[in-house]
């Protein structure tokens, strides 16, 4: 049953469709989480005893650096999926969330930047192992976009790229654990703790709210992404060619 | 393991015989050691303090250098395809060829890295660190390159990306070499780095092979 809706979602027509249908849903909820997320942040949240209202840069900078996590992640295992299976609609996944997560990355590192001046008083701090390995992730993106860009072949640099895509894989876990394994300026977890949360349930609700917002906004957009990619991918077949015959008219 | 053996001859002869090529990585590297006191300061104390970044950093653009010989010239010459298609693993015929690509490239920089150590004013004392550390790190580095190697090695205008897509992968043989040579400097035990550069070089031998001949299937066909 599953195995055969899950060979039926791995058809670029039924997926296009589905994406179609989803996305008017995902841009209504992340727009309301963001929204709700931000108030919630901004007004609801008391302002920290340390930080004072600095703190509510949290509520963009937390849920950027995540996603441009949570993307590679997304990324390298649509890669994997379409290298082992050689299923292309996961290679067009994969090709879709690159520059997605890399645009999060560069938010992550911008937002952080800002709230580094205030709070330890400088941008940038080299000895703080997250900051470095966060930015490595960011060149990662660079990397497989630009073997994109020099592979002519369309199927190989799926591939190609798709083999990247894994291999850096290894640097999620250390960016993951890096404020564990160097304690320098980058506080330790504070959400993920075996002892629960060490942030205030006023203070956590709307983080967690702006996560699960800016998340639904990724797969908003990927979807957008991949509708555009699915077509440029099938332009050969019949069903995207009358699909762009009906939208002309 | 015979098979291993004869591409690893193999290479080691071609490689010999190339005298030029063998040695631009280590002039190379010799070079960019050598511009660093030109651009920062010939004082003794400035160049103690940055010796070991630029060592590392040296090191490392240099061993990307030889990079993209390591699997063109069989590419191009057809005899790749021939070991994709012959019954030996393709994995060990990889690892054989890095080993190869290291003989020729690393271990000479392994020992002439010493030199110019002292040359930095580092003192005698943490040059077995410094070796011990270079002698784990540099495998590392080549099989992280012979995957970007891989990589672009059926591309037309691949050559000057190689460094893009292995460059952030080298983060973590950087920050532990230069924290064992430092801590050495520093008159500690450099044992904890020394140890997490062996468990990467473990993690690339293991996992690298299966990448790069990945990468080398798609590439040729």
């Amino acid at each position: 049953m599953y195995l055969r809706w899950f060979h039926k979602l791995s058809s670029p027509p039924y997926f296009y469709r589905l994406a179609s249908i989803l996305s008017p849903w995902l841009s209504g909820l992340s727009i309301a989480l963001i929204a709700a997320g931000t108030y919630g942040g901004l007004v609801l949240a008391p302002p920290d005893y340390l930080q004072g209202d600095g703190f509510r840069m949290i509520y963009v900078h937390v849920p950027s650096a995540y996603l441009g996590m949570m993307a590679y992640v997304v990324m390298a295992m649509a890669a994997a999926v379409g290298f082992i299976w050689r299923i292309k609609l996961a290679h067009a996944v994969a090709v879709s969330a690159a520059p997605l997560g890399a645009s999060f990355t560069l938010l992550g590192l911008v937002t952080g930047a800002i709230w580094g001046k205030p709070m330890w008083g400088t941008f940038w701090q080299w000895s703080d192992a997250r900051l470095v390995f966060f930015l490595m992730l960011f060149f990662l993106y660079m990397g497989y976009l630009a073997l994109r860009g020099v592979t002519e072949d369309r199927d190989k640099a799926d591939r190609l790229s798709a083999v990247l895509a894994v291999v850096g894989v290894i640097n999620i876990p250390i960016i993951h654990y890096s404020v564990e394994w160097w304690t320098t300026l980058h506080q330790g977890p504070t959400i993920t703790r075996l002892d629960g949360p060490s942030i205030t349930m006023d203070m956590l609700v709307p983080l967690l709210v702006m996560i699960a917002g800016f998340s639904f906004f990724f797969v908003w957009l990927l979807f957008v992404r991949l509708r555009g990619e699915i077509l440029v991918r099938e332009q050969k077949s019949r069903w995207a060619q009358e699909l762009m015959q009906r939208s002309r008219v | 393991m015979k098979d291993f053996i004869q591409v690893l001859t193999r290479d080691l002869k071609v490689a010999l015989r190339r005298w030029s090529e063998l040695c631009n990585p280590l002039i190379f590297f010799l070079i960019v050691a050598s511009l660093f006191p030109l651009a920062i300061s010939p004082e003794a104390s400035d160049l103690k303090r940055v010796g070991t970044g630029v060592l590392w950093i040296s090191a490392l653009l240099s061993s990307l250098l030889a990079l993209d010989g390591l699997f063109r010239d069989d590419a191009e010459d057809g005899s790749m395809e021939q070991l994709i298609l012959s019954p030996v693993p393709l994995t060990i015929v990889i690892t054989a060829k890095m080993l190869a690509h290291w003989l020729i490239t690393g271990l000479p920089l392994v020992v002439i890295a010493p030199v110019v150590a002292l040359s930095y004013y580092m003192p005698l004392d943490t040059l077995t660190t410094l070796i011990l550390a270079l002698v784990l790190a540099t495998p590392t580095l080549s099989v992280l390159g012979a995957i970007g190697a891989a990589l672009t090695v059926g591309l037309r205008r691949g050559g000057p990306i190689v460094g893009l897509l292995v460059l952030p992968l080298t983060g973590p043989v950087l920050i532990f070499g230069t924290r064992a040579t430092d801590l050495a400097v520093q008159g500690e035990s450099a044992a904890g780095p020394l140890y997490l550069l062996g468990a990467l070089l473990a993690l690339a031998i293991a996992l690298g092979p299966l990448a790069t001949s990945a990468a080398i299937r798609v590439s040729l066909e």
